[in-house]
């Protein structure tokens, strides 16, 4: 076994875990090739379970023979262990290193987990774009699913079976294929049962310079739209970003060939300024010391919550072109592989009641960010590293932490309209970063089939809907409604998540009881209901 | 009234203050003797309270009319557009003089009549009762004792009559402490923690300059210290700035000097005066009331305004008053300047964290009456009740109040009320509605015979107490806790529901708050129902013969009482439905302008899209 190589320590006795909010435990610590397990003995419920992908970075220095690793995880937890031997010390923090940044994929632990549970419902069944179609079908015939992507033939970015335009022939649709970056070209994001009207998504047109035209994509997505109505083109670069773009030979929709369509841009942040403002704020939340001047100067300058509202208002305003406006949408970045998910997907929350109970965000996730994986959301790529890294790689970015964020936000304003509770978005968190499950490893749907992740993991899925973990991420206050719900994109109506980024910076007993206190009132209503009738 | 020279104005429109859009209401305006009242087309009412109004402002004349914008105390902004400008003028012009007046007589709590007999008056004013609260705490004892030497004011006129000094301090003492304190406010009793036999004192800075003394006023200090058995050091906390206080020696006043007194520790605590606190709110509020804000400004606003930034320092001196008496059992005597604005502050919040009784709704009125009203805050010109000097109005209390709700949110079980009640007392202080608040000191408040000639607050209060009740308040377990809050800066927020609270766009639209209030509600009546049923089928049971099992009995007793069923499907029926709606659905709703700017920006040709509504939409 290759991971005996990396351990080169596997236990040692006497080592003091710190936490912040608990006291001290003292106890044994052992490395597995996956976790980090600190065991008290005398009391089996004060134990420490860390897998190693937690864990961000680690800083360790001595005083004396002391050795002291402070381990930085991924859902922003700091914890402290204190080490008697400085060698025992030196090859514990050597072997946390390696093992946590292993390279390959195959030696991750959802390889080798093995779930506890029964699988009642396999994951990886649940969402199936022809169930998902399906739903879509009974309400219209002018879309139609297409095998035309059954090899990777067309686009290598899509999953083999897409939604397209009745009207468009599999021809047509190769050759706008070509025309979008990634080959990614339009495709059904949703459809608003109650106008008919489509949020559809792709990449930026390759117009290039000398302003490329492609009469498919034209004819294709004008397809979408009503006699003699107009539609809307998000993009959600700024026009400045857009049109240096095509000097890489990307670009936008020209109004003069797309007479019927408007166009918006509206800027979200993307890649590693994302990731420097997560720093910026993880930073800030665990400074206890901090004045109050130089804490809400920090929050501000990390500008988190300033992207959360540009994420936020660009989802509104998709969401109103078509519900408002009456209007179909296509919306797209660059590749069309973060901001344009984090858009659609709102949108999704916002208008779609169905989006908002638990299977149906489960299926919303599937849908936009696991199952067009090759260039949908890059998951190994953007969640490789978190708050404490100093690596500063392009590619990792918190761009589905900031969509769990924005719809923390809108659930907060909403709070009876979810089916799902706080909870349930904070453990989404941390299985995007560290998980045994396999729903969130690799980065493309070529590497997904190597991996055989069907085959050789689990999927995330098949452990959240078991009823007895159901009723935990369950939201006490739902009651169903059909409504689309906006929400407020103010300064004033925005909170930092405090669920996430002060989590481990403050007791939340109190919180948790009055909580439990609400639960209870609630239980004890249905209770006396019950009884009364 | 002499003021109203025109009393009705038809189709008057109000503009949303955050909306960028011009979508806007129509409806009539009326002025009358106490309220500014606006009809809207949908025959929704907002009534305005002339005492409200903070500031009128007539805006230049404008294509659709001449706009006049009103800022009320309580945080509303309307921003009407009157069609003739001769109305508007009017209507200025009798507003600047019904929302200022010169005397107390003309305030709206003397011809307020609520229906009630003199007895029915008297009896909401004796609700409070002072000496039975310091009965509650334990004194008179053989520590602690009641001076009668301010029963006619002539000690101190903004004390009250009453007071509580060391059983030790006699007359002498007493009346050659008060000439070296600042408007002869010599330190007294405040809270006696009857456990830890300690006492929070208040008083007014000592007329120290750079070296005077006073042998009275050191004994004094003695008495407190030794009236507690436990430990004879005491703190004296000034709650300014060290800086300030300095500079107050130069005008004869300043700080204890820690050589003269003995079994003293002195502590600056740094809450900043009137002054800064007023500008701050005022930077704060103009911040927040920018359209079309974004984060960065928001938040940068709110840094520079310094609001929190005094917030947590109110907080941070109370709970060093709370820990000096807990963990040290040191007694603790308080003071700023003249001891009615930062250490009314201090040592309400101070009692607050150590007493759970001024966590429930009776005891926080008893808090205010005490701390606030007796000792002599001067709410009147804090408040700005008369036309008077600008530069007396300050933001004290509302600091008090919000440094409460902020432990309300770290402390969601520990208080008996919830946010509305705090909303409420502060919607009052302004009102003039009731006697409680008008006036500076307990003196005056006697000479206005307020008690003969308008109403106590309080019992109105009470009377709707199940507004006021926070559903997840557990008496139990936190009953005899003291509240030892964090006040690390990321605990701290501003304060929306106060300072946007008739801005509902900007409100969650669904309350956890209110649904959880209704459902408790409902439980207790369903548990009244439950048991009627219960002790319906015991009587039963008893009637008929033994043997029958209880849950058979359920069975066919059910079928029999179809009244009781039906009353009680009837009575649930609304609850479901109505505990859920998403609140602000109407069509004043004007949220969306942010998405709209979107629109306007990048292609003027859409800006006829009309985004104003926030209709739901099923």
């Amino acid at each position: 076994m290759e991971f005996a190589e990396l351990i080169k320590t596997p236990r040692v006795d006497n080592v003091v875990l710190h936490r912040p909010f608990y006291p001290a435990v003292e106890g044994t610590l052992c490395l597995t090739g996956h976790h980090l397990i600190l065991s008290s003995r005398q009391d089996n419920t004060e134990e420490l379970w860390l897998l190693h992908s937690n864990i961000d970075a680690i800083d360790k220095r001595f005083v004396g023979s002391l050795g002291t690793i402070i381990i930085k995880c991924k859902d922003f937890r700091i914890i402290q262990l204190d080490i008697p031997g400085m060698e025992e010390c030196l090859n514990i923090a050597s072997s946390i290193e390696a093992l946590s940044t292993l390279d390959s994929i195959t030696l991750m632990y959802p390889f080798f987990y093995r779930p506890m549970f029964e699988v009642v419902e396999d994951g990886w069944h649940s969402f199936l774009p022809e169930q998902e179609f399906e739903l879509y079908s009974s309400a219209t015939s002018e879309w139609r699913l297409s095998y035309i992507n059954k090899e990777f033939a067309v686009c290598l970015s899509y999953p083999p079976i897409v939604i397209v335009p009745n009207s468009i022939d599999d021809e047509a649709v190769r050759k706008v294929a070509t025309f979008r970056h990634g080959g990614r070209f339009p495709v059904l994001s949703y459809y608003h049962k109650k106008n008919g009207m489509v949020i559809m998504r792709s990449g930026q047109p390759l117009t290039g310079t000398n302003g490329r035209r492609c009469k498919e994509d034209e004819k294709l997505i004008n397809a979408t739209l009503r006699a003699g109505k107009r539609g809307y083109i998000i993009d959600t670069r700024s026009l400045n970003v857009a049109q240096q773009a095509r000097a890489k030979g990307g670009g936008f929709e020209q109004e003069a060939h797309y007479p019927q369509w408007r166009r918006i841009h509206k800027s979200i942040e993307r890649y590693h300024i994302l990731q420097e403002s997560l720093i910026k704020l993880v930073e800030a939340c665990n400074d206890q010391t901090h004045s109050m001047d130089r804490w809400l100067s920090k929050l501000e300058t990390s500008n988190w919550l300033t992207h959360i509202k540009e994420i936020l208002t660009t989802a509104c305003l998709a969401a109103q072109c078509i519900d408002r406006e009456a209007a179909s949408v296509l919306i797209h970045g660059t590749e069309g592989t973060d901001s344009t998910l984090q858009v659609t997907s709102l949108a999704q929350i916002i208008l779609e009641p169905r989006s908002r109970t638990i299977h149906g965000f489960e299926a919303l996730i599937e849908r936009e960010w696991l199952q067009v994986r090759k260039a949908g959301h890059p998951f190994q790529q953007r969640c490789a590293q978190s708050a404490y890294c100093n690596s500063k790689q392009k590619w990792e970015s918190p761009v589905f932490l900031l969509f769990l964020d924005c719809v923390w936000q809108i659930l907060r304003q909403f709070p009876c309209s979810f089916e799902f509770n706080e909870h349930f978005l904070i453990t989404l968190f941390e299985h995007v970063y560290a998980s045994q499950f396999g729903t969130f490893l690799g980065n493309n749907e070529s590497e997904r089939c190597k991996l055989k992740l069907q085959q050789k993991t689990m999927s995330l899925w098949s452990w959240v809907n078991q009823p007895s973990e159901l009723s935990k991420f369950t939201n006490p206050l739902f009651e169903a409604n059909n409504f689309v719900i906006w929400p407020s994109v103010a300064p004033q109506s925005l909170q930092l998540w405090e669920g996430i980024f002060l989590r481990w910076n403050r007791s939340s007993k109190y919180l948790d009881e009055a909580y439990e206190e609400m639960v209870n009132i609630i239980e004890y209503n249905k209770e006396l209901q019950a009884k009364s009738i | 009234m002499e003021h109203i020279r025109t009393t009705k104005v038809e189709q008057v429109k109000v503009l949303d203050r955050f909306s960028t859009s011009n979508k806007s209401l129509t409806g009539t305006l009326y002025l009358t003797a106490t309220h500014l009242l606006f009809i809207d087309s949908h025959q929704k009412e907002t009534w305005i309270l002339h005492h409200h109004i903070a500031s009128v402002e007539k805006l230049a004349l404008t294509t659709s009319g001449c706009p006049l914008v009103i800022q009320c105390k309580n945080f509303r902004i309307v921003h009407f557009i009157v069609p003739r400008e001769r109305d508007c003028h009017d209507i200025y012009n009798s507003l600047l003089q019904l929302s200022k007046q010169a005397k107390y007589e003309d305030l709206y709590a003397f011809s307020y009549n609520p229906k009630q007999n003199d007895s029915e008056r008297l009896q909401g004013w004796q609700l409070i009762d002072l000496a039975e609260e310091y009965k509650r705490m334990g004194v008179p004892n053989s520590h602690w004792q009641l001076s009668d030497a301010n029963r006619e004011y002539k000690i101190c006129e903004t004390y009250p009559r009453e007071l509580y000094v060391p059983q030790i301090a006699s007359k002498p003492i007493i009346v050659g402490s008060s000439k070296f304190r600042s408007k002869g406010r010599f330190p007294v009793l405040s809270y006696y923690h009857q456990n830890k036999e300690a006492a929070i004192c208040r008083c007014s800075q000592p007329l120290a300059g750079f070296s005077a003394r006073c042998l009275e006023d050191e004994h004094l200090l003695q008495a407190i210290s030794k009236a507690n058995p436990v430990n004879r050091y005491m703190y004296v906390m000034d709650t300014r700035p060290k800086l300030n206080a300095m500079a107050n020696r130069a005008a004869g006043k300043g700080y204890e000097n820690e050589d003269n007194y003995s079994n003293i520790r002195f502590q600056f605590v740094g809450i900043e005066n009137i002054h800064v606190m007023r500008s701050s709110l005022q930077k704060l509020l103009e911040v927040s009331g920018t359209k079309g804000l974004s984060v960065s400004d928001f938040y940068s606003g709110v840094e520079s305004s310094g609001w929190l930034r005094h917030i947590k320092a109110i907080m941070d001196a109370a709970i060093f008053l709370a820990r000096a008496i807990m963990v040290e059992n040191a007694s603790v005597l308080v003071h700023c300047s003249d001891g009615w604005d930062r250490t009314s502050q201090v040592c309400s919040l101070g009692s607050l964290l150590l007493d759970s009784y001024y966590r429930t709704i009776k005891g926080f009125m008893v808090l205010i009456e005490k701390d606030w009203i007796s000792f002599g805050h001067k709410f009147s010109e804090r408040c700005g009740h008369l036309d008077g000097d600008p530069k007396e109005i300050s933001p004290v209390f509302i600091q008090f109040l919000e440094c409460v709700w902020h432990l309300t949110e770290q402390f969601p079980q520990a208080f008996e009320f919830n946010e509305a009640f705090l909303l409420q007392i502060h919607e009052h202080i302004h009102s003039c509605q009731f006697g409680n608040f008008l006036g500076n000191c307990q003196k005056e408040r006697e000479e206005l015979k307020l008690k003969e000639k308008t109403y106590s607050l309080w019992p109105f209060l009470l009377n709707d107490q199940e507004k006021y009740l926070n559903p997840l308040y557990s008496s139990k377990s936190q009953r005899l806790t003291v509240l030892e809050p964090s006040t690390v800066s990321f605990n701290f927020k501003f304060w929306r529901n106060m300072y946007h609270q008739f801005d509902r766009t900007l409100h969650p639209r669904q309350s956890v708050f209110n649904i959880i209030m209704n459902m408790n509600e409902q439980n207790k009546q369903l548990e009244k129902e439950v048991k009627d049923l219960e002790s319906k089928i015991k009587q039963r049971k008893n009637k008929e013969t033994d043997g029958v099992p209880t849950k058979e009995l359920l069975h066919s007793v059910h079928p029999e009482s179809p009244s009781l069923k039906t009353s009680l499907c009837f009575k649930e029926l609304p609850v479901n439905d109505a505990l859920r709606t998403i609140e602000g659905s109407n069509s004043a709703d004007n949220r969306y302008s942010d998405y709209a700017e979107a629109f306007s920006k990048s292609e003027p040709a859409v800006v006829s899209l009309e985004y104003g509504v926030a209709r739901m939409t099923c």
